[in-house]
């Protein structure tokens, strides 16, 4: 009885979420296959024409390795995290500031910084280090750097939570068995940290699908993705059908990937290791 | 017949910034020795464990295993055996691969680690239980895993960081003799830390008492205890009264000390000198009820008993004394003696040999 009382309070939730979420994003993926009239006509599109191909390839390319270069920053970062109790609060606040910054002042500030006669490229050539300015902008690369800055906390929060709930003597008891550091590592930490790592993973992968003002500032033209398409079309080309279309490849691989992603960290201690 | 020294720590010292926490360290530990550290938490003995295993450097001294300087050998390369106050176990490894962790990371082979840690296991008493996860295990089990796992690869050295520390009193008690008995059976050498002076008196051949990052005194548990050489070890091991005075005379082993409650006579310890001021410490079980005209002890006192505490096998008093100090005394249950009450007049004795004059430090 009081189980089933409390289960009431999350009506008014359940409501909210159902009428200006659950019903807008049904009636939109409904138009896949009903604009402009019914039947699988954007389907087919999507599958013939070559952009959108293309479009796909350049959304997965570039969430994966703004996946991979997230994970590559943020194991570090969040080990120094989580390790040195000291630093915690200050990398805390490093890895934060991005989100307290609108997106436009990060990307033009990015600009600033990056184009060829910007901060980096000056240092680099009066260093000579460089004998022209690199193309850090307006190319993937920029694309990448945009990403990863803003994304990075989604990879570091779920690690440092992984890696402070590890008991701190499992990495020193490891090397006293006779372990070097990267055997202790692979074979201790990583797999104790995997879930967060996953999760991580999987988040920063996700909104990185769906991200389009970043890559359409600091991207050049190769660099179009998917959701920038859904914009364009329903701002400028008012193609609903086809915008609904990609949607819908967005939602369905965005469920793919958490649905594999839960499967893969389920409890990984169970796993009978030796 | 001499044993071979395995391990000998030669002058060290460990700074953190300003702070000493370990000073000037010297031991040498015999094959097959059971050495424990023994001190309050802070006094440097965890600290000079970890030296020795490679997880932490000393700042200046050095540490030789079986004659080899330690100092150039990471953690991984040393070979010794440790375990630790919480176990350590892998929580995603099962008992079994936890236990043959260390062989593998020596390249034995699966199969060859597999039966390794099986035998090990049923050296601990354990081998039902290889296919659990340390989570499905009771403290006292994941104790002897870890042990398990710490002398699997035969380590020339074992050391254990209060491993009993987190577990209940029965249960304690039944690791110590666990702990002993693979000692013996295996002639293995162990440095053991433990801030529980009891545990350190039941299993060692020679506790190291601990105090400020220094080794205030080494010996045999009963010559550490009879024979307590500063104030500290005498309070720290066992209970002490200590009556103060000024060194009145000394002769050979004794010396004679006035103190409020007029001379008293006690077994001298390095470091007396007449004309200084010193402690007799005095053990409870030591002291003695007199009756009038009984003159076998040397040194006798008057008091009144304020306090009887029932321990079951004994009785614990409070004498307060003449000048308002207190004496504790011991008295065994069933003695032939009467029986202490609270508020009655007494009169106490010890002999010399049975208190210790040690110099007052404080």
């Amino acid at each position: 009885m009081k189980r089933q009382a409390s289960r009431l309070l999350l009506l008014p939730g359940a409501a909210f979420v159902a009428t200006v979420f659950a019903l807008p994003v049904g009636a939109l993926l409904l138009r896949s296959v009903s604009d402009p009239t019914w039947g699988l006509q954007n389907f087919r599109a999507l599958w013939e024409e070559p952009v959108y191909a293309s479009l796909i390839r350049n959304t997965v390319q570039i969430s994966l390795a703004t996946t991979v270069c997230c994970i590559l920053l943020a194991y570090p970062f969040a080990h120094v995290m989580a390790t040195r109790p000291r630093l915690t609060r200050l990398l805390t606040l490093v890895v934060l500031v991005p989100f307290w910054s609108s997106i436009l002042v990060r990307s033009f500030a990015w600009m600033v910084l990056l184009q060829n006669n910007g901060i980096v490229n000056q240092s680099l050539l009066r260093l000579g280090l460089i004998d022209q300015p690199l193309e850090l902008i307006f190319n993937r690369t920029g694309v990448l750097i945009g990403m990863v800055h803003v994304l990075l906390p989604f990879v570091v929060f779920p690690l440092y939570g992984a890696i402070r709930a590890m008991d701190p003597a499992l990495m020193p008891a490891a090397a006293c068995l006779g372990a070097g550091p990267i055997r202790a590592f692979l074979r201790v930490q990583l797999p104790l940290t995997l879930a967060g790592l996953v999760m991580g993973a999987v988040l920063v992968f996700v909104m990185a699908l769906g991200y389009f003002i970043t890559p359409a500032l600091l991207g050049g033209r190769r660099d179009a993705v998917i959701a920038r398409m859904i914009q364009l079309q329903v701002s400028q080309l008012g193609d609903w059908g086809m915008a609904a279309t990609l949607s819908l490849v967005l939602l369905v691989a965005t469920l793919i990937l958490l649905g594999a992603s839960q499967l893969l960290v389920r409890s990984p201690a169970r796993r009978p290791a030796g | 017949m001499t044993r071979p020294t395995v391990l000998e720590l030669r002058g060290v010292s460990k700074n953190f910034g300003p702070v000493a926490a370990v000073a000037d360290v010297d031991l040498e530990l015999k094959q097959g020795e059971f050495i424990s550290f023994l001190g309050p938490s802070g006094s440097g003995k965890t600290t000079t464990l970890m030296m020795v295993a490679g997880l932490q450097a000393p700042s200046s001294g050095s540490i030789l295993l079986n004659g080899r300087d330690l100092a150039p050998l990471p953690p991984y390369k040393r070979n010794i055996g440790v375990v630790f106050q919480h176990y350590a176990l892998f929580p995603h490894m099962s008992v079994l691969a936890n236990i043959a962790f260390p062989l593998e990371m020596r390249k034995l082979g699966r199969m060859q680690a597999r039966r390794r840690a099986e035998a090990v296991l049923r050296l601990v008493g354990l081998p039902d239980l290889g296919d659990r996860l340390p989570s499905q295990l009771s403290g006292g089990q994941q104790q002897r895993v870890a042990l398990a796992r710490a002398l699997a690869y035969e380590p020339p050295l074992l050391l254990m960081d209060e491993p009993l520390g987190a577990l209940d009193k029965n249960l304690r008690a039944q690791m110590q003799i666990e702990i002993a008995r693979l000692h013996r059976e295996l002639g293995i050498t162990v440095l053991y830390v433990t801030h529980d002076q009891e545990e350190a008196l039941v299993m060692s051949d020679r506790i190291a008492v601990f105090n400020h990052g220094r080794v205030e005194q080494i010996g045999q548990p009963q010559s550490l205890y009879e024979r307590p050489v500063t104030r500290f070890v005498a309070g720290f091991l066992g209970d002490s009264t200590f009556l103060p005075g000024k060194v009145q005379a000394l002769q050979k082993e004794e010396a004679v000390v006035l103190t409020a409650h007029g001379p008293l006579r006690g077994h001298a310890s390095p470091g007396v000198r007449p004309g200084e001021a010193a402690v007799v410490a005095v053990r409870p079980e030591r002291v003695v009820l007199l009756t009038p005209g009984d003159t076998a002890r040397e040194n006798a006192l008057r008091g009144r008993i304020s306090d009887v505490i029932y321990l079951g096998q004994s009785r614990k008093f409070v004498v307060r004394l003449e000048d308002g100090s207190e004496l504790l005394g011991l008295q065994p249950i069933g003695t032939a003696s009467p029986a202490v009450t609270e508020g009655s007049e007494v009169l106490l004795g010890w002999s010399a040999t049975d208190c210790n004059v040690l110099a007052d430090s404080d």
